[in-house]
């Protein structure tokens, strides 16, 4: 090595067997990446089929509702293309034209199959998605079908005069394909007119948007209720010195450890119109027996017992940050003359202030998102846009709705964890 | 901590009250956890504490919901308490069931999730690892995105697959919260990793010992609390998983936070506290193994508290 340049002109490295000394580097890194992201592949493809792949799935459910198109058969799996005829003809014509008689005959056509499928509450579910009441229409007019006789359009208006409304034959020509996007626009309380024009549903009828505002408002207060316990408390553990500290730190992990179901029955236990705080209240004659709080199936009882369930997820980002805070410096601020709270306030507070992000965001993150709390001591307007999701999966069974709420949750969600990766990093994540 | 002499009325007025505010915090938190313990023994079927309870009568205690929690779901809790009472307790009481049911999949997933988190951990923590805080965000994620939407999507998944065709008791609970699990594994193996001396697998190297015998004998004792952290913290999130148990679990599936959501949902009766009570007791003697494991953990890497 140390006479590589003795002769002169500059003599290439090379490692013992002759090789470019570069080259052989190159490879022996490129071998230790190799051997680096070995050990994370088989995680890696884990991941991959038991959480992307399944939110795949729900996004594509989202854009993708088959409901129209495709009957499956649930005891052979036969899987049998539906409204075909009336598929042509919406090809034929373009998105607007009053329905002929063509096009009464090639429903008459597809009713035919349906009946013989016994699908037509599919397909009248699918465009009651978008428009309420038709489902009966459907089951209706296939009951009847095969007593029909031409002219098919006056013998679908005799069983319902409804089967003129231009609306119904947008929504039929929406859903004669199967991918579509007007699951998102039922979500954000929008859907398409007669004329396929986008625009705001009745007043009455916006829920969407109500719920997700909810869910934000509700986020941001429970964020902000947390930051206002977890700070003293916060403050205190880390000026402690570190054997009482530890020991405190109890009250803060013991919640952390205990099943979720656990603390939302204790909350439910405490906060009961007949529950230890009503009636200690009424014991200690704050209040009357007939006056006592309405504290649960509100959003009193959300609000209170998700940010009891949260707290830790504050208190334990502002204590590894304020932990290492030198006290000296506040003192050096007191002994310069500061008052208390002016040293708290431009000294300790500063410092304080990734701690509070980090903190902030993951508790709001995870706010967002809550289910099983809402969901057990909400009540009616304590809901949040989670429980929503799953009232469409288990109770309306509008699973592509319900999968375009998701998406959009999601995609809120994933922001903001983009957002606490550049701004904390996920390395710094903690437990305990 | 501690108030300095010089301090004024003012500070010290503030500071007691400081300290007053703290211990109502302090209260609020553990405070809820607390309360199920004693209501758990009431003998009446209420929430709150009867006068007796209060007077601490003997009378107003009982252990009546414990014992139906062994009995609820027997087929004669009325027999003599011999050895085939508690045979039939063993097979049929619903609690009972349901503890067996939540045990299976959360040892089966805890092996799953502990396993792959600590290889890939140790992937991960390697300074030549591409594309780390990609791949490092997308291990994290189930953490971060909400339960529902984890629980629609493998319902979609599950159902496409046919996976409920496969007869393999557990497995789509199982694989599911493996997944929730892999989080903690991945966050706590890396914490211990991390000032991890990469020095002592080279000198173990350079002594002969090939990458597996390295592993097995220098860094695995050193990670082993966390490791061992990371598959408690899979565990308990399995144990007290119910969305994704309501979303794709069969009907015979049922769990214990499953079976406490019912009891919750539709009749709370204070059997649901006395759960509540073995549930706390569990976690209480979780975090004490996790505390002391830490704290081995610091002893280990030569970080001792300050």
């Amino acid at each position: 090595m140390t006479d590589a340049t003795a002769n002169g002109k500059p003599e290439m490295l090379t490692t013992a067997d002759g090789k470019p000394l570069k080259a052989a580097l190159i490879r022996a890194q490129a071998r230790a990446r190799r051997r680096a992201f070995l050990l994370v592949l088989p995680l890696l493809a884990f991941i991959l089929i038991t959480f992307v792949m399944p939110i795949g799935q729900m996004l594509h459910q989202s854009v993708y509702n088959p409901g129209f198109v495709m009957h499956e058969d649930i005891g052979s799996g036969k899987r049998t293309p539906i409204m075909t005829n009336l598929k042509v003809w919406f090809d034929e014509n373009p998105a607007g034209t009053e329905p002929d008689e063509a096009a009464f005959a090639a429903l008459h056509e597809d009713m035919l199959l349906l009946r013989e499928l016994r699908a037509p509450g599919q397909v009248g579910t699918r465009v009651n998605y978008e428009r309420g009441g038709s489902r009966s229409m459907f089951t209706k007019a296939a009951r009847r079908a095969e007593r029909m006789d031409p002219p098919y359009k006056e013998a679908f208006l005799d069983v319902d005069e409804e089967w003129a409304d231009p609306e119904l034959w947008r929504v039929m020509r929406d859903a004669s394909s199967a991918y579509t996007f007007n699951f998102y626009l039922a979500a954000l309380d929008r859907s398409k007119n007669a004329d396929g024009e986008i625009v705001s549903v009745d007043e009455n009828r916006q829920i969407y948007i109500k719920l997700f505002t909810r869910t934000l408002f509700l986020s941001v207060l429970i964020t902000f209720l947390t930051f206002l316990l977890g700070y003293p408390i916060a403050h205190l553990l880390a000026t402690l010195p570190l054997r009482y500290s530890n020991l405190l730190m109890i009250f803060v992990l013991l919640p952390f450890w205990t099943s979720l179901l656990v603390r939302t029955t204790s909350w439910m236990v405490l906060l009961q119109s007949q529950g230890v705080v009503n009636d200690a209240l009424v014991g200690m004659g704050i209040l009357g027996d007939d006056n006592r709080l309405q504290m649960m199936y509100n959003q009193i009882g959300t609000v209170v017992a998700m940010t009891h369930i949260l707290l830790p997820f504050m208190v334990l980002p502002l204590y590894s940050v304020m932990r290492p805070i030198n006290p000296s410096y506040v003192r050096a601020a007191r002994s310069l003359g500061a008052t208390s709270w002016t040293a708290f306030r431009r000294i300790y507070f500063p410092q304080t202030v990734p701690g509070i992000g980090a903190g902030a965001l993951l508790v709001f993150i995870l706010a967002v998102g809550y289910y099983i709390t809402p969901a057990l001591v909400g009540g009616a307007d304590g809901q949040l846009i989670s429980n929503l999701i799953a009232f469409h999966m288990q109770n309306s069974l509008n699973w592509s709705l319900a999968a375009a709420l998701a998406a959009l949750l999601l995609a809120g969600i994933l922001i903001l964890y983009w957002l606490y990766d550049r701004l904390i990093g996920i390395d710094n994540l903690k437990l305990g | 901590m501690a108030l300095p002499k010089h301090a004024s009325t003012l500070e010290r007025i503030w500071h007691y009250a400081y300290l007053v505010i703290c211990a109502l915090i302090f209260l609020f938190l553990i405070a809820p956890i607390l309360v199920v313990i004693p209501l758990s023994f009431n003998v009446e079927p209420y929430f709150t504490f009867t006068e007796k309870m209060l007077k601490l009568d003997p009378t107003g205690y009982s252990m009546r919901w414990y014992d139906l929690l062994l009995t609820f779901g027997m087929l004669e809790p009325e027999a003599p308490r011999d050895t085939s009472w508690w045979a039939d307790a063993w097979a049929n009481a619903n609690w009972i069931n349901a503890a067996k049911n939540s045990i299976i999949v959360g040892f089966f997933s805890t092996i799953l999730a502990t396993s792959l988190g600590t290889v890939a951990a140790l992937g991960l923590s390697r300074p030549e690892m591409p594309y780390r805080r990609a791949i490092m965000a997308m291990l994290i994620s189930p953490m971060i995105v909400p339960i529902i939407i984890v629980a629609t999507g493998l319902f979609f998944f599950y159902s496409s697959i046919g996976m409920q065709n496969w007869g393999i008791p557990y497995l789509g609970i199982i694989l599911a919260h493996a997944t929730l699990g892999i989080p903690f594994v991945i966050i706590t193996v890396t914490a211990t990793l991390v000032g991890f001396d990469h020095s002592l697998t080279r000198a173990s190297a350079s002594l002969g010992a090939d990458p597996v015998t390295t592993f097995r004998r220098v860094q695995m004792p050193l990670i082993l609390p966390g490791v061992i952290s990371g598959a408690l913290f899979a565990f308990v999130t399995s144990f007290d998983e119910v969305v994704v148990v309501l979303f794709v679990g069969g009907l015979d599936e049922q769990t214990i936070p499953r079976q406490m959501w019912n009891g919750i949902r539709e009749q709370i009766s204070p059997a649901i506290l006395s759960v509540a009570t073995i549930l706390v007791i569990i976690s209480i003697l979780l975090l004490t193994t996790v505390e002391l494991l830490r704290r081995r953990s610091e002893r280990l890497r030569g970080v001792s508290p300050r």
